[in-house]
């Protein structure tokens, strides 16, 4: 909303200063989004043209003395045709930046005669597009003083940043009954127009809606006959060009300068294009109209449209019709003065894609009790500034105004707000405002005005009362507080989700945030893609779906740091990913990847580990160290979890695994990918990556106690033993690990691997299995004979359950 | 020149010459082993007459201890001569590099730095952590917001809607984390102070807008709390924050639909430098919403207006993490850039704590 500050004292009597008025305007609500003071206008002056003579080096240039009011005249070269002896005009000094032209002046020479200042264009000043000339005024303008000021270009321009619920403040008047109520002034009221009234509005008005009669709530019409249109008076042109508006003529500048005078659209019809009477209906299915902004709009019955005999005239609250517009030839007004509803406004206004000062004021709610007032201010501007005559006015469908009463104990504004506001203070800011206020005490009965839609209760009460004492006037007052010592506030699945993130970070990896959406083949590969994770309206194509996994976004990010030249990264997200629509199905995952040599140790080649060739592409144990990693900071009991060969399609089959609790709860998978998947997202390179279900964990069992329990140390020392297996190629390394704890679960307490083999010695499909057990004799030493039965007991075992062979 | 006097001399000479402890060992047996030079005269002992003893028995015997002494202070010598030789040898460069540790070269995203730092913050004024779903129906992103159906409002938050279901009905995106606020009133009886950081959705993309972004809300209602109380909380959010002793803070009136009143707040801060600071300077920064939530809101939570009250918050995290560290772009936040993640990304050890100091 734009208004300018002349504008703003038609309308409030005011000693305050432009800062005064803009810093109140923000502290009652009215936040100021910008200030044009106009001073870029300061430095033109008046200036009348002396003599003008023929350059004598230039045909298309002259050479002119200025006289500028003070000192000698200045000499300035001139290429306008309108340059001439007598012409008084708009003269910028050397130092000064003319908009138009983006340039600030300095002494020049054209064509070797010197020239100190310029005769401004119109459009160098930007006030205009006009450049056919320099600026041409009347006779008698004053040299040597402000051109602004003189042209009334010198009035500041406000903006302010309106909040939706204030429909009265799309008008100067209810801006200036805000700051009045805020004690920065009186609100000024004109007296009700009074004017002469003759014989009939011809044209008669029907509402066609049926049932919906809310869409249009009432139709003020009048005809004014006999007008001259023209251009409308140099105050309203001024005033409408300031806030950025195009003066048209005067019949249209009359509503455009009502629409921001009082918040007030209107419409104006020529009344020689109506054809017979107008009708209110919903628009046809795919009926057209060119509008006021020349472009063809095709309707639909969503649409309310002001219809004569021929068709569509108007875009009811949103944009007039091309056809029956006004022009200069138009010698009959008929004025429109109208409701709409809001909410149909704003749904028109969307699907036409119009966007219009009419349509910004309906869809917030205009005043109804202003629809006939409104249409007398604007009859009286016609016949003040194109004469002829007005018919009586008529007014369709208007059931007039209920007011809102609101039962407001003057308490509210202490329990809600802390402030101390007294009674009658209270009182006297809400009828300032133009709410009515009965009863006393402390408890009253509020009318609401009828141009604050936005005021239901109590609370919108407060709102008022306090934004106009002040809210600086509140001062902070502690929360109390509940406990001395803050107990534990985060939720397990909050601290297995910090957890998580600290133990990936902490193996070096780096934690990345990637969109929750991801294309829809993305989507597919990871198993996504569901019809009701689609977005209707996604920012990109490939931002369409909401992600399944983490995996595709991190695998993309990690092709892209490697295509920027970092291709060793190992990165991580811990965030949602979405099975379904529901809360339920929103999991939380904590997934990474690996790429190149980004290893836990560090990536690249480096002196120490060269002799291993250094460098070492990552794999799928890499990502399998990861995922226990998360797994054994959030506290997952890791004697349970079991690992399972595979995992989901997009990994590779013989590298990936599936971590499980029982035989129900999925904890994650980890891997290699399929080189499909790569192919797909077009990732290349070294790389692996793990998800980890975070919110599959179950809660840790709760403990009666803190007490750690017992620690028993054996006195006896410990004793390490290797053995070496000879299995089918089949077996899993887990299976040998599992039978020789199992040999003897008390005094097993340790068994790794420790060498894998594979060779033509072995035989054929066979690997060697090398095994390091620790041995923890726990009442005695052991003897040798002791040794040799638990040794047969691991052989036995694992020969049992894996078939394997001591090997020779 | 005596008998034993050339055997000590020859001896002396050998214990001097001798490189290595073979060599040593060599002149030891040759001297004090059993067929030794010395064990053979210390032999003839016995046969000499008491007056030989006491001269000729006494020199053998000093010529005894001569030996001995030398040869031990010869092996020390040699030992030590070969743990040098060792150390010498042992000797490496240094200077050569090592890894760095994975600690040291992980990084925690400023996002989920900055909820640790609020989470610090605001636990210590005895709130907790309250979370909800990305995807939210219309019911807890809007109505029970107090957005009417078709209101203007909705305008402003250009939503990300999905495809209707079977009954018409479409979800969406959620626009803000204002839907807890719903969630959590339903699932819990007040006193209620909570603190919802999350992921927010809207669809605008340009150089200050990204359609993804986050959020971190507030909300306190039990049966007194007021604007007061409001600012109070705000202002000393603020200082803790950005770690500043003092902050100014601007209420403006303002307009959401799911508070009344509202306020937009803005923060003092000098602007005229390259980094925004906050606690001195002439500028006002607007940073957060707030108000009291408003009736139609805590009827949907189903609490009566009458007995309860309380007043909430929102700010965007992204924007308080690039006030407070200073990134120049919001959309990097999300383009998971190593270098970025690792220049402002954060150390996993560095937790940010009130006794440490939230950032180090």
């Amino acid at each position: 909303m734009k208004f300018t500050l002349s504008w703003l004292k038609d309308h409030l009597e005011t000693d305050a200063s432009l800062k005064e008025i803009c810093a109140r305007l923000t502290m009652i609500g009215l936040e100021v989004e910008d200030v044009d003071d106009k001073a870029a206008f300061k430095p033109f002056v008046i200036a009348r043209v002396v003599s003008a003579e023929q350059h004598p080096n230039a045909d298309k240039l002259k050479v002119l003395k200025v006289d500028t009011g003070s000192g000698e005249p200045v000499q300035v070269v001139c290429g306008a045709p309108n340059a001439r002896t007598g012409l008084v005009g708009a003269f910028a000094a050397p130092g000064t930046y003319v908009p138009g032209i983006d340039v600030t002046l300095s002494v020049g020479n054209i064509r070797g005669v010197e020239s100190r200042g310029m005769m401004c264009s119109e459009k160098e000043l930007e006030i205009s597009e006009d450049h056919t000339g320099i600026i041409d005024l009347a006779e008698d303008a004053p040299v040597g003083t402000s051109y602004a000021a003189y042209a009334g270009l010198d009035d500041p321009v406000i903006e302010i940043n309106l909040t939706p619920n204030r429909p009265d403040c799309t008008s100067v008047h209810g801006i200036a009954r805000d700051l009045a109520a805020s004690g920065l002034g009186t609100l000024k009221t004109r007296p009700a127009p009074s004017f002469p009234v003759e014989g009939e509005t011809p044209v008669k008005v029907r509402l066609d809606l049926g049932e919906d009669r809310h869409l249009c709530p009432g139709f003020a019409l009048r005809l004014v006959r006999g007008v001259r249109n023209g251009p409308s008076p140099a105050w309203m042109r001024q005033r409408l060009t300031a806030i950025g508006l195009r003066p048209i003529n005067a019949l249209v500048d009359i509503t455009n300068y009502l629409t921001f005078d009082q918040g007030r659209p209107l419409h104006v019809f020529d009344a020689a294009k109506v054809t017979g009477n107008l009708t209110v209906r919903r628009a046809k299915e795919g009926e057209t109209v060119l509008a006021l902004d020349t472009r063809e709009y095709t309707l639909s019955p969503a649409n309310v449209v002001i219809a004569d005999e021929d068709g569509v005239e108007s875009i009811g609250g949103i944009m007039g019709g091309e056809h029956s517009g006004c022009d200069e030839a138009t010698t009959d007004v008929l004025i429109e003065s109208a409701l709409w509803d809001p909410m149909n406004i704003a749904k028109s206004g969307r699907t036409l894609g119009i966007i219009t000062d009419a349509r910004y004021r309906f869809e917030r709610g205009v005043d109804p009790e202003y629809m006939v007032p409104g249409l007398e201010r604007a009859t009286e501007l016609v016949l003040e500034l194109c004469g002829g005559t007005a018919a009586k006015l008529d007014v369709v469908g208007y059931e007039g105004h209920t007011p809102k009463i609101v039962d407001f104990p003057v308490s509210e504004v202490k329990r809600l707000t802390g402030l101390e506001v007294s009674s009658e203070e209270s009182v006297s800011i809400l009828e300032k405002l133009g709410f009515g206020v009965a009863g006393s005490g402390e408890r009253f009965r509020v009318t609401v005005p009828s141009w604050r839609p936005d005021v239901d209760g109590k609370a919108d009460l407060v709102e008022e009362v306090m934004r106009i004492h002040g809210v600086d006037n509140i001062v902070g007052a502690a929360l109390p507080s509940h406990n001395a010592v803050n107990g534990k506030i985060l939720t397990t699945l909050q601290i297995r989700t910090r957890q998580a993130r600290r133990a990936l970070a902490s193996r070096g990896m780096l934690e990345a945030v990637t969109w929750s959406f991801i294309s829809e083949e993305q989507a597919k590969l990871f198993g996504g893609g569901q019809p009701a994770l689609k977005l209707a309206n996604p920012i990109a194509a490939d931002m369409s779906d909401m992600r399944p996994s983490l995996l595709p976004g991190l695998l993309a990010a990690a092709q892209r740091n490697a295509d920027k030249g970092y291709g060793d990264v190992a990165i991580f997200e811990v965030s949602g990913t979405y099975e379904g629509d529901t809360p339920e199905t929103q999991r939380r995952v904590a997934g990474g990847v690996r790429r190149g040599t980004a290893s836990l140790t560090g990536a690249g080649r480096l002196w120490s580990n060269a002799a291993k060739g250094g460098g070492k592409p990552v794999d799928v144990f890499d990502a399998k160290a990861d995922a226990i990693a998360v797994l054994e900071a959030c506290g997952v009991p890791m004697g349970n979890v079991q690992f399972e060969a595979g995992g989901p399609a997009w990994y590779h089959p013989g590298r990936s695994g599936t971590i499980k609790l029982g035989p129900k709860i999925v904890l994650g998978t980890f891997g290699e990918f399929h080189p499909k998947t790569l192919d797909a997202l077009d990732v290349s390179g070294p790389i692996c990556g793990f998800e980890i279900y975070v919110d599959a964990m179950p809660e840790p069992k709760k403990k009666a106690t803190r007490t750690k329990p017992a620690l028993e140390l054996s006195p006896f020392q410990a004793v390490k033993r290797d053995f070496a297996f000879v299995v089918d190629k089949a077996v899993e390394a887990a299976a040998v690990l599992r039978a020789a704890s199992g040999a003897d679960r008390k005094l097993v307490t340790a068994v790794n691997v420790f060498d894998v083999f594979e060779g033509a010695a072995l035989g054929e499909g066979k690997k060697s299995i090398a095994i390091e057990v620790t041995i923890q004799p726990v009442e005695r030493t052991l003897t040798d004979e002791d040794f040799e039965a638990l040794t047969a007991r691991i052989v036995a075992n694992v020969a049992k359950s894996t078939g394997g062979v001591l090997r020779a | 020149m005596s008998e034993l006097e050339t055997l000590e001399r020859t001896l002396l000479a050998d214990i001097d010459a001798a490189a290595d402890e073979g060599a040593i060992e060599a002149v030891r047996v040759g001297a004090l082993g059993k067929k030794g030079s010395i064990s053979e005269l210390l032999k003839t002992l016995g046969t000499m007459s008491p007056e030989e003893r006491q001269t000729r028995g006494a020199r053998i015997n000093a010529l005894k201890n001569i030996v001995t002494e030398a040869i031990s202070a010869r092996k020390s010598a040699l030992k030590d001569a070969a743990i040098a030789e060792r150390l010498a040898r042992e000797t490496v460069d240094v200077s050569l590099p090592v890894r760095s540790s994975p600690a040291e070269r992980g990084r925690i995203h400023p996002i989920s730095q900055i909820v640790d730092e609020i989470t610090a913050i605001f636990g210590d004024m005895g709130f907790s952590i309250a979370e909800g779903p990305d995807i939210e129906t219309d019911y807890y992103n809007f109505t029970a917001l107090n957005f009417p159906e078709g209101h203007p409002a909705r305008e402003m938050h250009d939503t990300f809607f999905f495809q209707p279901d079977e009954s018409g009905e479409r979800k969406v995106l959620r626009t803000h984390t204002s839907p807890v606020q719903i969630r959590t009133m339903e699932a819990e009886q007040p006193p209620i102070r909570i603190i919802i950081p999350g992921k927010t959705y809207r669809q605008d993309s340009d150089a200050t807008h990204s359609p993804m972004f986050h959020q971190v809300e507030g909300l306190v209602i039990d049966r007194t709390a007021n604007v007061a109380n409001m600012r109070w909380v705000l202002e000393e959010f603020c200082k803790a924050f950005f770690e500043v002793d003092q902050v100014t803070m601007r209420f403006r009136p303002s307009f959401f639909p799911f508070t009344e009143p509202s306020f937009e707040v803005d923060i003092q801060c000098d602007r005229s430098g390259p980094i925004v600071k906050f606690g001195e300077g002439k500028d006002w920064m607007e940073i957060l919403g707030c108000g009291m939530v408003h009736p139609n809101v805590l009827r949907a939570g189903g609490l009566d207006p009458d007995e309860y009250q309380g007043f909430a918050w929102g700010m965007g995290l992204d924007r308080i993490a690039m006030l407070k560290y200073g990134m120049p772009d919001l959309r990097d936040f999300f383009n998971a850039d190593v270098r970025w993640m690792t220049h402002y990304g954060f150390r996993p050890l560095d937790m940010p704590t009130l006794f440490g100091g939230l950032s180090a």
